[in-house]
């Protein structure tokens, strides 16, 4: 094989927009899982974020507006999932997986016109200064506004749990709601902005794949990236910021793989395919995990 | 104001109610969406739900519902005992995947020799394949305590990998001209898993029977099927009852791998022939529905089962006469599922009204 195909610079650069959706995605996960509930979902909404963020893209010719219905779109399949847990008190784990069986199935529906059109351009970034600096230029500063969407989302959420009193509230309802619920906050009220917040950011991560990754819609395009972010919140031991590194390292390994295949490694096409579903398994076996929210995934009834 | 107040006990009549209402739901939703694309929704519903059954030509469709519910409930069945456990194995694709590889290699490295002890060899790795496959899973779970979900389902797509790979590569027909896909096994006599052809009849029909009635027996009469409904509903109880949750979760992956093998194995030996890059349709996770639709129990199962089959029979039809997307019988299934998770709050909880009031 012929190794110098590939390109450190363009390595990392692209394990960077690699990186982006898993990143969306599993932000918000974090911030439903931190208030207590589990949505198995993500990739039902992920899917139905990239066709809405598609049809909508396609249709105004504005890939914004496209991130923007992305964001409607999971949020409002989102709160499916949210009237079922929090009002009808269904069985969480269950619930997420009828929201994913239901989402493939939408999406596939509502994207079947659109099969082999292509997406609005998107363009880079190329940040001026920075974007200039040899090396690092060309990895971090020169990507869509999307990539660092994502990461402002990421600090955002992690200081909006460290210091605000709202961030708080959220953790308290995801460590004991009974005790929430005693202090007098609104159980289901936060767990239905936190599940909304969840979707929205799927969305998105849904409509980068469909609209910068990939650009186009296929059926089942996200194949599995929503399960990936749920693997890659529970490798963070749901901190904000440890889930930058583990979304970085499930990028590089598909970046890697790809590079690899491109370069004709002799192993074959499908075994590296494999290589990032193997490395979340890894990754799930090696990280001990840390202490999981107090109420995860149970439902919350004021009985009196 | 609605109020729900907590049953004591779940309530019986509603257990029983809810699939048949959550199914009602579903036509009526079923129809407005049909509606919404312009179909005629009486009669895209008459064409799902009752044309397999009663038009005339039936007797070719009747057959199909053996053919598809087959797979069905044998996933099915294996996934019951792990949902009553609180074991959640949604990888069943996956194990499918693997079992019908492992059953065919044995029949294909036998070709052309004809012996009446292929066939059960053939059984033996499928099964032994899909339990391993759920097996990994289980055994990650024990010793490191990872998520038996993310794990199978990460698993699933190793496998569609895995089954790419052995299409294209060590199971492909070396006669087949460079095609991808491996020799037709319907056709090998000793391999195939037809009983009769025309009358839908294969020996994954008969075994999805016999594990109906294995199951009803195991959870109602048997100390492990005891078990697993204690594992289930009080996890503290079951362990000062001496189970152990280790075994038991080991116990119910592999039950659940080895008869989703079994299915693979089955349909790659008769319905579908052959391996093939895309043999697999998904029945893995319709086997969830059909699990919960059934309400975990062995006959419930093979109702739902039944219903599920019809429905994607009726979804051929309906695509075929009638022109409807094929993704919109997706999404109806899906929305049966919900429904019935949304319909079983009564079986739980009974609605009181009241006025709000401070207290």
């Amino acid at each position: 094989m012929d190794w110098t195909a590939i390109n450190p610079i363009l390595l990392l650069a692209s394990l960077m927009v690699a990186a982006t959706p898993i990143i969306l995605a599993s932000v918000g996960e974090l911030i439903v899982e931190r208030a207590g509930v589990l949505n198995l979902g993500v990739e039902g909404m992920m899917i139905t974020g990239a066709v809405c963020g598609f049809i909508v893209a396609v249709n105004t010719g504005s890939p914004v507006l496209g991130f923007i219905g992305a964001a409607i779109g999971g949020a409002i399949l989102s709160l499916l999932f949210g009237f079922l847990t929090q009002f009808l008190l269904s069985n969480q784990v269950a619930t997420g997986l009828a929201l994913t069986l239901f989402g493939l199935g939408l999406s596939a529906l509502m994207g079947q016109s659109y099969i082999g059109i292509k997406a609005p351009d998107f363009p880079d970034w190329h940040i001026p200064l920075l974007g200039d600096i040899p090396v690092i230029g060309p990895i971090v500063f020169q990507h869509d506004p999307m990539v660092y969407v994502g990461l402002a989302i990421v600090i955002a959420v992690w200081s909006f749990l460290k210091y605000s009193r709202a961030g708080l509230i959220l953790r308290a309802v995801g460590e004991n709601h009974e005790a929430a619920h005693a202090l007098g906050y609104h159980v289901i009220r936060v767990r239905m902005l936190a599940i909304m917040f969840g979707g929205a950011c799927a969305g998105l991560g849904g409509a980068y794949l469909s609209l910068v990754r990939v650009p186009q819609w296929t059926e089942g395009m996200t194949a599995g990236a929503g399960w990936i972010a749920l693997a890659i919140v529970v490798f963070a031991s749901w901190k904000p910021l440890r889930l930058l590194l583990g979304a970085y390292l499930f990028g590089g390994v598909t970046v890697l793989q790809l590079n690899l295949q491109a370069a004709g490694m002799a192993i074959p096409v499908e075994y590296l395919s494999m290589s990032p579903y193997l490395a979340t398994i890894a990754v799930l076996v090696i990280m001990r995990a840390g202490r999981a929210p107090g109420s995860l995934g149970q439902s919350f009834h004021a009985s009196r | 104001m609605i109020m729900l107040e907590k049953r004591a006990q779940p309530s019986r009549v509603w257990t029983l109610a809810a699939p048949i209402f959550a199914v009602l739901l579903t036509m009526i939703c079923g129809g407005l969406l049909f509606a919404a694309l312009g179909k005629d929704p009486f009669e895209t519903i008459r064409t799902i739900f009752f044309d397999p059954l009663f038009s005339e030509f039936a007797w070719f469709y009747r057959p199909q519902l053996l053919i598809k519910g087959a797979p069905l409930v044998l996933i099915a069945i294996g996934l019951s005992f792990g949902f009553r456990a609180g074991i959640w194995n949604i990888g069943a694709e996956g194990q499918y995947i693997v079992g019908a590889i492992c059953g065919a290699a044995v029949g294909l490295a036998f070709y052309p020799t004809e012996s009446i002890f292929i066939f059960p060899m053939m059984i033996a790795a499928g099964v032994l394949g899909g339990t391993l496959w759920a097996l990994i899973p289980g055994i990650l779970k024990v010793k490191f305590d990872t998520n038996e979900i993310l794990v199978s389902l990460m698993l699933v797509y190793v496998a569609e990998q895995l089954l790419a790979s052995m299409a294209l590569g060590a199971l492909r027909n070396p006669d087949g001209m460079g095609f991808p896909g491996s020799r037709n096994l319907a056709k090998y006599d000793s391999a195939t898993s037809w009983i009769s052809e025309n009358a839908g009849m294969h020996w994954g029909v008969v075994v999805a029977l016999i594990a109906v009635i294995f199951a009803y027996v195991t959870l109602s009469r048997h100390l492990f099927g005891f078990n697993v409904r204690l594992a289930g509903q009080s996890p503290r109880a079951a362990r000062f009852a001496g189970v152990n949750p280790s075994t038991l979760i080991l116990i119910c992956m592999g039950i659940s791998g080895g008869l989703a093998g079994a299915a693979g194995l089955f349909e790659v030996a008769g319905p579908a022939g052959q391996i093939s890059i895309d043999f697999n349709v998904g029945y893995g996770f319709t086997a969830i529905i059909v699990a919960f639709l059934g309400r975990l129990h062995p006959i419930g199962i093979l109702l739902a089962a039944g219903l599920m089959a019809l429905t994607y029979i009726g979804g051929e039809i309906a695509q075929s006469n009638l022109g409807l997307p094929g993704a919109a019988i997706q999404l109806m299934q899906g929305m049966l599922l919900f429904f019935l998770l949304m319909v079983d709050v009564l079986s739980n909880y009974r609605v009181t009204f009241r006025r709000a009031r401070v207290i």
